[in-house]
């Protein structure tokens, strides 16, 4: 998944092989990660689609299946997968996972403490950001959740650079051997406030810590204990706004469009058909346009991002 | 993840490997680059380190030498001295503490179902006081300001004249614990300005660029900037392909996400390269800094059709379809004036002549240039008589002939293009073949409609797939006890992005 291994990656010449993640792409909102295996086949409501085709193509290509139905295979990411992995848990999106790696500073080399690993969403991004010398150690307190996300990982060729333990990291804290060994600290835990103190002995100086809470009440009891040993203390909330954009006929009269507003700008194709009513002297114009508009519905809130700096002794 | 309960099995510890170098500078040194914050983002300073070097804090010039040596997050405070004034670390507990100066209300950890009640019953007597018995007849303060010289005089500090000033008012007693640390707080940022040092990185340069100067990276906000590296699935060993006419941040952002691996090229139209004066300011290794290259679009052209394509780019460029362009060029270098007279960088701008003649964009009538910038700071320098030294910086640095090679066979693996005055639907279409199969690319923009243009144009030429416009949105919060609500002032806008993935066409790549 990640472009540490040269010929694994993605390029003009690379081909799909026996045993490779891909990721088939039907829309936007429907995709789905595949491994392909030799005289397997992948089934959707297009029809049957048989992995041995696929083999010898290159990543990006467009395959049919035995309806003429077709899909796009492509190569994995950390972002696809946030959109394919199996949810054991509430996941982190796109907006809140690049705002969390940017805010925390994480740099190739770093070492990140996260807790918990959950369905390892954000864990798969922070690797990437570690990669190649660094390290994501990343605990749960759910046995098999830790499992899971520790063969995803394997599965996923970055098991280099994360290792998954089982802890109660809000009973217990982070293990000692971390002490002021972490670049920075990511929390997604139901009472935050409990590991902080352990945090605050894990960080280098300077270090950032993220704690990610849906419930305002959970900030504020974080904040709360934050005031001991940290600083720059900062509450976020970020969300992502789509658009839709589609090429939108709009119908106007040539007495519109000389009207001294001005008319509707036309950027693109102009189809200007004219219907001259012998009856009537108006004359209507279709104008073909590209409009873009938010989409109708969105996710309002996913939690809030606090953040906060080990303050310097 | 809301279980509490615990598993308890499998206890393993995890060991942690020989620990890497840290990638991290954790304390200053002599030519380093730095950020300081003064008075709480007041004054946000870019700087270089050295014995010599000297920052105007108010009224008085103070060395920078004292910052040598001292950890990233240090705070420190202007005193006087027999010396004149000079800055002097403080503790961190004699720092007005914490987060908006809450502290009060705060107990430690260990303590949190006691601080939680004590807060509680803070607020109820807190509650009971109010705003009815201030009266703004400017009669509050007894110390004139002929006292407050005096006190000066006579060697008194910052902290003692603040709480000379807090005796002396009749009303301080009758505030809110809260408008009593916002009282404190405004006179410390005028009787003890406080200076923290803090490390350039991509997160505290973008955010210093877009408080105080904005125009000079394209608007772009740190939340945009985090979107563009994930979307573009920057990470180790990816060479990504940016058209960075944003000073040089995004080349710079990706440069810190590569770590010394892989490649960041920065293609231009036309055969000088865009200035990238923001890459100074990280404290780039040379491994880091020789991961940054800088080719013009002809360079990476395959055939003579993508060359005369190339110019038919170029003139594009100067006859926008945009209608707005003309007057966002305007608004640009209106607002580019003040932006320069303020300004408070002191980079390390190339101080020989032929250095100066190595970034020949200066001389282009770009809005977005550092033209001036460089100018001012010179003279900024000159004034503080500091003899800045600097290693050599990346001068347009080409890419080895064979990197290039391998480029043109297998492809880049990601694009991102900020060009804010270009159009980046044709730079878009001109640039997609250069990028390997299924690579992912991001373009960011401030105006929404070139996106919109440019999505369509892509969706009809069926060269990508997952298109999507996105616009962050972000909001910061005060977290204080009962009192907690978003900023009444925010950035409503951090610009646009359109992602998506190169596809491969089946009648081109099939074989």
């Amino acid at each position: 998944m990640l472009s540490i291994d040269p010929s694994k990656r993605s390029s003009l010449e690379r081909r799909i092989c026996d045993g490779d993640l891909v990721i088939v792409y039907e829309r936007h909102d429907k995709v789905k990660a595949v491994r392909v295996q030799k005289g397997s086949d992948f089934q959707n409501r297009f029809g049957v689609f048989k992995h041995s085709d696929w083999i010898g193509k290159p990543f990006g290509t467009k395959v049919l299946s035995n309806k003429g139905g077709f899909v796009h295979l492509l190569a994995p990411t950390p972002e696809l997968w946030t959109l394919v992995l199996s949810h054991r848990t509430q996941i982190l999106y796109l907006a809140d996972i690049s705002f969390v790696i940017s805010y925390l500073e994480v740099v190739p080399g770093c070492v990140v403490l996260e807790s918990g690993t959950g369905s390892g969403s954000l864990t798969t991004s922070l690797a990437r950001a570690v990669a190649p010398s660094g390290h994501v150690y990343t605990f749960d307190f759910h046995e098999q959740r830790a499992s899971l996300a520790r063969e995803d990982f394997e599965r996923n060729g970055m098991s280099s650079l994360i290792t998954v333990t089982v802890r109660d990291i809000q009973g217990e804290g982070f293990p000692d051997e971390f002490c002021g060994a972490a670049d920075s600290v990511f929390l997604d835990l139901p009472q935050p406030w409990l590991a902080l103190p352990s945090v605050r002995r894990m960080l280098k100086q300077d270090g950032v810590l993220c704690s990610f809470s849906p419930c305002i009440e959970q900030v504020q009891r974080s904040c709360e204990v934050l005031g001991a040993g940290f600083t720059d203390i900062r509450t976020f909330e970020v969300l992502l706004r789509s658009y839709e954009v589609r090429e939108e006929r709009i119908i106007g009269t040539e007495g519109v469009q000389d009207s001294p507003v001005g008319s509707l700008p036309r950027k693109r194709r102009q189809c200007i058909s004219r219907d001259v009513n012998n009856d009537s002297k108006e004359i209507t114009t279709t104008i073909s346009t590209v409009v873009a508009r938010p989409c109708r519905e969105t996710r309002g809130h996913t939690g809030y991002l606090t953040f906060a700096r080990l303050a310097c002794s | 993840m809301a279980e509490k309960d615990c598993s308890g099995a499998g206890h393993q510890a995890p060991t942690l490997a020989a620990a890497p170098p840290s990638p991290i500078p954790r304390e200053t040194w002599e030519g380093c680059s730095v950020l300081l914050d003064i008075n709480d983002g007041d004054r946000l300073v870019f700087a270089r380190l050295s014995p010599a070097a000297t920052l105007k804090i108010g009224n008085k010039k103070c060395s920078l030498g004292p910052l040598l040596g001292c950890p990233f997050g240090a705070l420190f405070r202007v005193e006087d001295g027999p010396g004149g004034p000079y800055l002097a670390r403080c503790s961190p507990s004699s720092r007005p503490q914490g987060f908006r100066g809450s502290k009060v209300l705060f107990l430690g950890p260990g303590t949190i179902d006691n601080s939680m009640q004590e807060s509680e019953k803070g607020n109820t007597t807190e509650n009971n006081r109010d705003n009815r018995l201030l009266i703004d007849n400017n009669t509050a303060q007894n110390l004139s300001s002929n006292d407050i010289d005096t006190m000066r005089k006579e060697g008194a500090t910052g902290d003692e004249i603040i709480e000379a000033l807090i005796a002396n008012s009749s009303t301080f007693e009758k505030k809110t614990v809260y408008s009593q640390e916002k009282y404190k707080r405004k006179k410390q940022k005028k009787y003890a300005p406080k200076v923290l040092l803090r490390r350039p990185s991509t997160r505290s340069i973008c955010e210093t660029y877009f408080k105080k100067f904005p125009a000079r990276t394209g608007f772009l906000r740190v939340d945009t900037l985090s979107l563009l590296l994930c979307m573009a699935n920057v990470g180790a060993h990816s060479d990504v392909l940016v058209v960075d006419m944003i000073g040089g941040i995004l080349t710079g952002a990706v440069a810190e996400r590569l770590g010394g691996t892989g490649y960041v090229c920065s293609i231009s139209f036309g055969a000088t390269p865009y200035p990238s004066d923001i890459v100074r300011m990280f404290n780039f290794s040379n491994e880091v800094r020789s991961r940054i290259v800088q080719i013009p679009f002809s360079d990476l052209c395959k055939s003579h059709e993508s060359l005369e394509s190339s110019e038919s780019l170029l003139n594009t460029k100067e006859s926008s379809t945009l209608t707005e362009s003309s007057s966002y060029k305007n608004s640009i270098a209106i607002s580019a004036e003040p932006i320069n007279q303020e300004l408070d960088l002191m980079e390390d701008q190339p101080v020989s002549n032929e250095e100066m003649l190595t970034f020949p964009a200066n001389s282009e009538p770009n809005p977005l240039s550092s033209n001036s910038c460089s100018t001012d700071t010179i003279d900024y320098k000159h004034e503080n008589n500091a003899s800045i030294t600097h290693e050599p910086v990346n001068k347009g640095r080409r890419p080895p002939p064979e990197i290039v090679d391998w480029w043109k066979t297998n492809g880049f693996s990601s694009l991102i293009v900020a060009a804010p005055e270009s159009d980046v639907g044709t730079i878009v279409q001109e640039l997609l073949p250069l990028l390997s199969y299924s690579a992912p690319f991001v373009i960011y923009h401030q105006y929404l409609q070139p996106l919109a243009m440019s999505m369509h144009r892509l969706q009809n030429s069926k060269m990508a797939i997952n298109l999507q416009i996105s616009e962050p949105w972000l909001r910061e919060y005060q977290v204080l006890p009962s009192r907690t609500h978003p900023l009444m002032q925010m950035s409503c806008f951090g610009g646009y992005t359109l992602s998506g993935i190169k596809i491969c066409n089946s009648d081109t790549c099939e074989k």
